[in-house]
């Protein structure tokens, strides 16, 4: 993909915390990361094989695979702060 | 065993809580059955008490053995490094996960990875256990520790409703699940697990007295059934877990009247049955360097001669030791080591806690199923443990070992030298037959006095006899008792020379005696023939003159009747005499 944020977000059918979720990251990332950011998200009621790789334990959960270092957001994302700061996007924006 | 069938009777057509077999030996057995299907069993206990490897051995055991896939989920460790753990105990984790026989999923909780940011669900976990479930059609789950999570996640009150909905999930998904988890400082576990599950609850212990560590495993609780209920020492060795169950209550073992050699002659003839009963316990005790060990020995040794197999448990030497000092007697074992019909088995008694030595006696018993037992000595277990629980675990030997109808034989170190009528170990009562050696000292030597204190079941010799210990073998040989008390060894010796002498002393003198008393019988004989001549020849002229006088006699009358018949009518009486005579 070739993107500066490449984003997974592990779901579990259309639930509320699912939805909310996405709703959520896709409103934070085209506030900070426009342009430079991939979302792809997983169902795992259909790949339920896909939750090993990513140690997925929790629904939903948010994985930033790049850039390093790979960090997880689990929740419905709805503390914007925490979301920012788990995605390394507040941090640098400090820096 | 006991299973759920022998505790239904025919009559209940009641539904009884199924249970899966753990294949853990002995566990089974005090779970009467095994852990209950299709509900969770919280395994908790304090680091390294066994945990990971008992829930670990159920997953294998019931792949293997059982034929029921399982699945481990592991909080703790990776795959790769469980598959290593257990490499030793013989479990090739990676195998039976190419057969799809067990699924070992590492799930990694790492807080430092993961924010949260409001309201989540464990719907992750519930796809991936399920995923891997349904993947190899899984019997059996284990998830360990799933108190990992606590300490990954902080939303305390999202968690603890996911678990309960995960130990519901789990039941309704009718597999039999295993939850481990680290023990708390006032509650079975850290996170209050035991309150989710609450079908089975096993408390694993690692206790340490006097330095020395035992495991311990209990039934906390068992909802639906009976179970035993003590504290039962297991072990972990190269086989895995062994859980003892110990001290049957009953007293109804049965018996045997088959005797057999004690392989001292001697002491055969001692006891009125020619030997001692089968199944029986022996107890050789006496101090320091009587021989007990010997007579062990050569117990040993006559069973392996018959063909028996005998299992040696050395707590004092090693086995080469034992081979090479008892062959200074003539005892060759090591020929018997090498036919397959002696084992060894020497550990020190600071090994290992009273419980483990139980434990790993058990299991030596259990696979080379002996018909002797030899335990050499008892007393070096005191080492480890008291008085009374060296006699309970003794007890349990001992009633193992009758069950079994094995015969065993205990040598005990009599630390006191007035030879007390109690062994230390206060065995002496639960044993069949006892043996005691005591030094006799006297005339500045020491010499070994053997006597039978006791011999359930059949007539034994109360006498004290000499023990002695030669390059023949050993020998008993009756003591003298003189006037100066008892005698042994070379006082023996002499006593018995001065008595030979004496003998040939005696016969001597009854020689000269009966030489003496011949020659007076001669002549007293000689004596008795002239009397009698004589009296021959006085009877004769006894005789002779009677028969002279008798003739005389006869003659006169003769003479007087002439006499009258010449006087004619003379007499009347003699004319009617004659005419009587006329007539």
């Amino acid at each position: 993909m070739g993107k500066a944020y490449e984003l997974r977000l592990y779901v579990a059918g259309k639930t509320v915390k699912s939805v909310t979720a996405l709703n959520n990251l896709k409103k934070y990332c085209e506030e900070h990361l426009k342009g430079q950011y991939s979302i792809e998200v997983i169902d795992l009621l259909l790949h339920p094989q896909l939750a090993e790789g990513d140690q997925i334990l929790a629904i939903p959960t948010l994985v930033k695979k790049v850039p390093e270092p790979v960090r997880k957001i689990i929740g419905d994302l709805s503390n914007e702060e925490k979301v920012l700061v788990g995605l390394d996007i507040r941090a640098k924006k400090i820096v | 065993m006991p299973s759920k069938k022998t505790l239904l009777t025919p009559k209940q057509p009641l539904h009884e809580l199924t249970k899966t077999l753990t294949g853990i030996t002995g566990l089974d057995e005090i779970t009467m059955g095994g852990l209950p299907t299709g509900r969770p069993t919280l395994i908790c206990g304090s680091a390294g008490c066994g945990k990971t490897l008992m829930s670990l051995e159920f997953i294998v055991r019931g792949a293997l053995e059982f034929n029921e896939p399982g699945v481990f989920i592991a909080f703790e460790e990776k795959a790769d490094e469980l598959a290593t753990n257990v490499a030793s105990l013989g479990f090739d984790l990676n195998e039976l996960q190419q057969k799809n026989k067990i699924k070992i999923d590492y799930i990694h909780v790492d807080r430092s990875e993961i924010e949260e940011t409001g309201e989540y669900d464990l719907e992750g976990l519930f796809i991936r256990l399920n995923y891997a479930i349904d993947s190899i059609g899984a019997k059996r789950v284990v998830l360990d520790t799933i108190e990992n999570l606590f300490s990954g996640l902080t939303n305390l009150a999202i968690l603890r409703a996911e678990l309960r909905r995960l130990f519901q999930w789990l039941k309704n998904k009718g597999v039999t699940a295993i939850i481990t988890g680290e023990r708390g400082e006032k509650t079975l576990t850290r996170q209050g697990l035991e309150e989710y599950v609450s079908d089975c609850v096993i408390l694993l212990d690692h206790r340490i007295i006097d330095q020395i560590s035992t495991r311990r495993l209990r039934v906390v609780k068992y909802r639906g059934t009976t179970h035993g209920t003590n504290e039962y020492p297991f072990l972990i060795d190269e086989e895995g877990i062994s859980v003892l169950p110990v001290t049957s209550l009953k007293l109804d073992k049965p018996v045997s009247s088959d005797r057999f050699s004690s392989g001292i002659p001697a002491l055969d003839k001692m006891l009125s049955k020619g030997g001692f009963f089968r199944g029986s316990s022996i107890l050789v005790s006496g101090t320091a360097g009587t021989g007990k060990t010997s007579i062990a020995a050569s117990f040993c040794n006559e069973a392996c001669a018959r063909g028996e197999k005998s299992l040696f448990f050395a707590f004092e030497e090693s086995p080469t030791q034992i081979i090479r000092n008892m062959r200074s007697i003539g005892i060759d074992l090591q020929n018997h080591v090498d036919t397959g019909l002696l084992q060894f088995y020497a550990s020190r008694p600071t090994l290992y806690g009273l419980e483990m030595h139980l434990v790993a006696m058990h299991k030596a018993i259990k696979k080379f199923k002996p018909k002797v037992v030899i335990l050499d000595p008892i007393t070096n277990l005191i080492t480890v443990g008291s008085v009374s629980e060296v006699k309970s675990m003794l007890v349990r030997l001992i009633d193992f070992l009758q069950d079994e109808q094995i015969t065993v034989m205990f040598t005990a170190l009599s630390l006191n030298t007035v030879v007390n009528e109690q062994t230390d170990e206060g065995v002496s009562s639960l044993v069949d037959a006892w043996l005691l050696i005591r030094d006799i000292e006297m005339n500045g030597e020491r010499n070994r006095g053997l006597y039978i204190m006791k011999s359930r079941g059949m007539k034994h010799s109360n006498q004290v006899r000499e023990f002695l210990i030669s390059d023949e073998g050993l020998n008993l040989i009756d003591v003298y008792i003189g006037p100066d008390g008892i005698l042994t060894g070379s006082a023996r010796e002499a006593q018995m020379l001065l008595e030979e002498t004496g003998h040939v002393l005696h016969s001597h003198a009854i020689g000269v005696k009966d030489s003496e008393l011949l020659r007076r019988r001669k002549i007293l004989e000689s004596k008795i023939d002239s009397l009698k001549s004589e009296f021959e020849s006085t009877e004769a002229e006894l005789n002779k003159s009677y028969i002279e006088e008798a003739i005389k006699k006869d003659v006169m009358e003769q003479n007087r009747e002439k006499l009258t018949t010449l006087r004619g009518k003379e007499l009347g009486t003699i004319k009617s005499k004659n005419k009587k005579s006329k007539k």
